[in-house]
């Protein structure tokens, strides 16, 4: 599996992919899921699905007893089939004659013959499955062949997340992540374009890489919002003002930089990541022949035209202003602390962190926090329980199988375990304040008050209050 | 309430939840003049119990997530499902789908087919479900070509491979069936092979949930003589351990793909 760009129809790109190479010309017009070959440098549409030759009796053995190993069994050389490729001979043509040319193969059980012809195909016959992307497409592509690049969350992992979180169509989501935009695309998915996401960056903008192909249409973006991490702790003292933003030299120019760069970051990443992609290829021998076409979001293109320098210059500053209003717009979302829910999955220590961004979201919501390792999380656990203002804290990790279901042979195939990371799970409530102290009640929200009255709030739970 | 938006005050009518500690918790429908009681105490509100136990949800949240995502699901699909049983998957399939996808449940048991329809009222989001009583594996989901994806969760699947397919969209959509049963799954992969689907793989996924505690071993006494090295080696330490009774197995999920040609 591969994520490549599609560019606009007209325009001729070659694309590398599992050892092969073609233009993508060919593909548009069909349907998603249609499968191509590979001829000479272009891509073909053969038929959907090959009629298996099953109806003719098949000669097999029961067993490997008389089976040797002597390195003869097949009698075309490495020459004889170098020279039928170079012919230009289909892949299937080729399958047929090493069959036809293997002493062995008759006397090879039906499984056998079947996992031969199985493996065959797989390295002569160059099938290409073009796919939607998807969070599940994604999500397994990244951490197949990106796994570093997501701190190893796993897609079931993720998958947790998404209904941990309770994300949904409607929600206001802050997130922080450093996973490429993976998780921040996943909630685009189950967000639909209804609600805002405010995500909070590290550095000097937010990476949008995996984001960028899910080719989600621009309407999501209205309600997307970006907000630096290193901007939060005055956010929360109150010390936080909008020359923050762009009067402090030093810092305008690191927003400029970001400005201008960014997505020249992401179309630079997103190629080191397609190079680095084909030169792991080799060695994800059971990766799927599938690849997923995404439709660039022009939001996210480099600027095709750039013009002379001065309106460069323009454009930049431009875009500066726009983004540093799009700042104050997420700093006054934050603001509110009323946020639906928090999804941490970074690869800064998650403590200070939740701690902190707790602070945002409002009484009665879920959070989840996402960790390469355990230990952070026990550490973050007892830190949250000492906060207090959290409740049903989970710590948790899922386990994947994987299995072959065959006639006669199943079995599992994979058992995936540690590599998929660690969450830990909760709901906020109200913090104890009339407890702590009484003179806060007058500062306590409605809902608050509410409770003393009507207390049992929905899914915000009384126990404190109780015992 | 509402299942599929967020609101700040509880109303008579709400289903709450509550949090009696230690992971323990039960639904409660909010209504005036009504008591709870809980072993911290009566909810001296306007609360009464319904009492749905919420084990069977919580055992399953593992799964929903896994086949929420692996059938692609969003705003605005158009999901098929059968059985409905308690209505657990329907919830969460509702929650993806709204505010402008559709679920069409089926449920061949009478009496609770009508729960699961009172309770989609109850909780308001009746609007994003309809629920026909009717066999699935004999009739269908009594749509067809609507659907971007189906789930089952019955006892004979392969039956119902074919409906899936009918109600699935020209254009294609994702399948899932719920199995404990490897046999059932066999069966199952065989009539999706025949039916056309493609990209078929089975998955297994399991919870696994830790205790944090912090925990301290006794140093063994060597004979060294009491000294002050209860020291360094013998420090406690925080550590997740696993909860006694993990989950072992709920079923297998098996997916697939529709593709049209």
């Amino acid at each position: 599996m591969c994520s490549k760009q599609c560019k606009s129809s007209g325009e001729s790109k070659k694309v590398t992919f599992e050892k092969q190479w073609f233009y993508l010309d060919n593909i548009i017009g069909h349907s998603y899921g249609t499968t191509f070959e590979v001829t000479n440098g272009g891509s073909l549409q053969p038929k959907k699905k090959k009629e298996e030759p099953t109806s003719e009796t098949k000669e097999a053995g029961t067993d490997n007893r008389n089976i040797i190993d002597d390195g003869k069994s097949q009698k075309l050389t490495q020459d004889d089939i170098k020279a039928l490729k170079d012919k230009g001979i289909k892949g299937e043509e080729i399958v047929q004659q090493l069959i036809e040319n293997s002493t062995t193969f008759r006397d090879k059980t039906e499984f056998a013959q079947d996992k031969y012809i199985k493996k065959k195909k797989k390295k002569y016959e160059a099938i290409i499955t073009v796919v939607k992307p998807s969070t599940r497409i994604l999500s397994i592509m990244y951490y197949a062949r990106e796994p570093g690049k997501i701190n190893h969350m796993r897609y079931d992992t993720l998958a947790q997340m998404l209904t941990l979180g309770n994300i949904r169509a409607g929600n206001k989501m802050i997130v922080m992540e450093t996973c490429a935009g993976l998780v921040l695309g996943a909630m685009m998915e189950r967000m639909g374009g209804f609600g805002s996401i405010i995500q909070l960056y590290p550095g000097g903008g937010p990476v949008r890489a995996a984001t960028a192909c899910f080719g989600f249409p621009k309407s999501f973006l209205s309600g997307l919002y970006e907000f630096p991490l290193n901007k939060v702790d005055s956010l929360l003292n109150g010390t936080f003002s909008a020359e923050m933003l762009s009067s402090e030299p030093k810092d305008s120019a690191s927003v400029e930089e970001s400005n201008g760069t960014l997505e020249e970051k992401q179309t630079s990443e997103q190629e080191k990541e397609d190079s680095v992609a084909e030169a792991q290829e080799s060695h994800h021998p059971q990766e799927q022949e599938t690849m997923e076409i995404v439709s660039q979001d022009p939001e996210y293109k480099e600027p095709k035209e750039r013009g002379s320098k001065k309106d460069y210059i323009q454009e930049k500053q431009r875009r500066q202003e726009e983004q540093r209003k799009r700042h104050l717009e997420a700093a006054a979302l934050l603001s509110e602390r009323n946020a639906d829910g928090l999804i941490v999955a970074s690869r800064f220590h998650p403590t200070p962190l939740l701690l902190t961004l707790l602070d945002f979201v409002a009484p009665s919501r879920p959070f989840v926090v996402y960790c390469q390792y355990k230990e952070p999380l026990l550490e973050c656990y007892t830190k949250l329980r000492e906060r207090g203002g959290v409740i049903n804290l989970r710590l948790s990790e899922t386990w994947l199988r994987n299995y072959q279901v065959l006639p006669d042979r199943s079995h599992p195939k994979l058992l995936m375990s540690g590599g998929g990371g660690y969450l830990l799970s909760g709901f906020t409530v109200a913090m104890d304040n009339l407890k702590a102290d009484p003179s806060l009640k007058s500062n306590a929200s409605t809902l608050e008050l509410h409770k003393t009255e009507e207390p049992a709030a929905k899914k915000r739970k009384c126990p404190e209050s109780d015992s | 309430m509402s299942f599929v938006a967020y609101e700040e005050l509880i109303k008579e009518g709400d289903t709450a939840i509550l949090s009696l500690g230690h992971g323990a918790m039960v639904a409660v429908r909010v209504q005036r003049g009504a008591q709870t009681q809980t072993r911290h105490g009566v909810l001296r509100h306007s609360v009464d119990l319904i009492g749905r136990p919420f084990g069977s949800k919580i055992l399953y949240s593992t799964d929903i997530a896994l086949l929420t995502m692996m059938l692609e699901l969003r705003p605005g699909s158009v999901v098929c499902e059968s059985g409905t049983g308690s209505g657990s998957v329907s919830h969460a399939l509702i929650r993806t789908i709204a505010p402008t996808g559709h679920l069409h449940s089926v449920e061949f048991h009478q009496q609770r087919a009508e729960k699961a329809r009172e309770e989609f009222q109850e909780h308001r989001v009746g609007r994003w479900v309809t629920v026909r009583n009717q066999d699935v594996c004999r009739s269908g989901f009594g749509v067809s070509h609507v659907a971007d994806a189906v789930f089952l969760d019955i006892p004979s699947p392969w039956e119902a491979v074919g409906h899936a397919w009918d109600a699935l969209k020209v254009e294609g959509g994702r399948f899932c069936s719920f199995s404990p049963c490897i046999e059932q799954v066999q069966r199952t992969c065989q009539a999706l092979a025949a039916r056309g689907f493609s990209e078929l793989s089975t998955l297994e996924v399991l919870p696994r949930v830790y205790n944090v505690r912090t925990v301290s071993l006794p140093a063994p006494d060597l004979g060294a003589g009491p000294g002050p090295e209860a020291g360094p080696d013998a420090s406690p330490f925080r550590s997740g351990t696993p909860m006694k009774e993990a989950v072992g197995h709920t079923g297998y999920l098996t997916f697939a793909t529709k593709t049209p040609g």
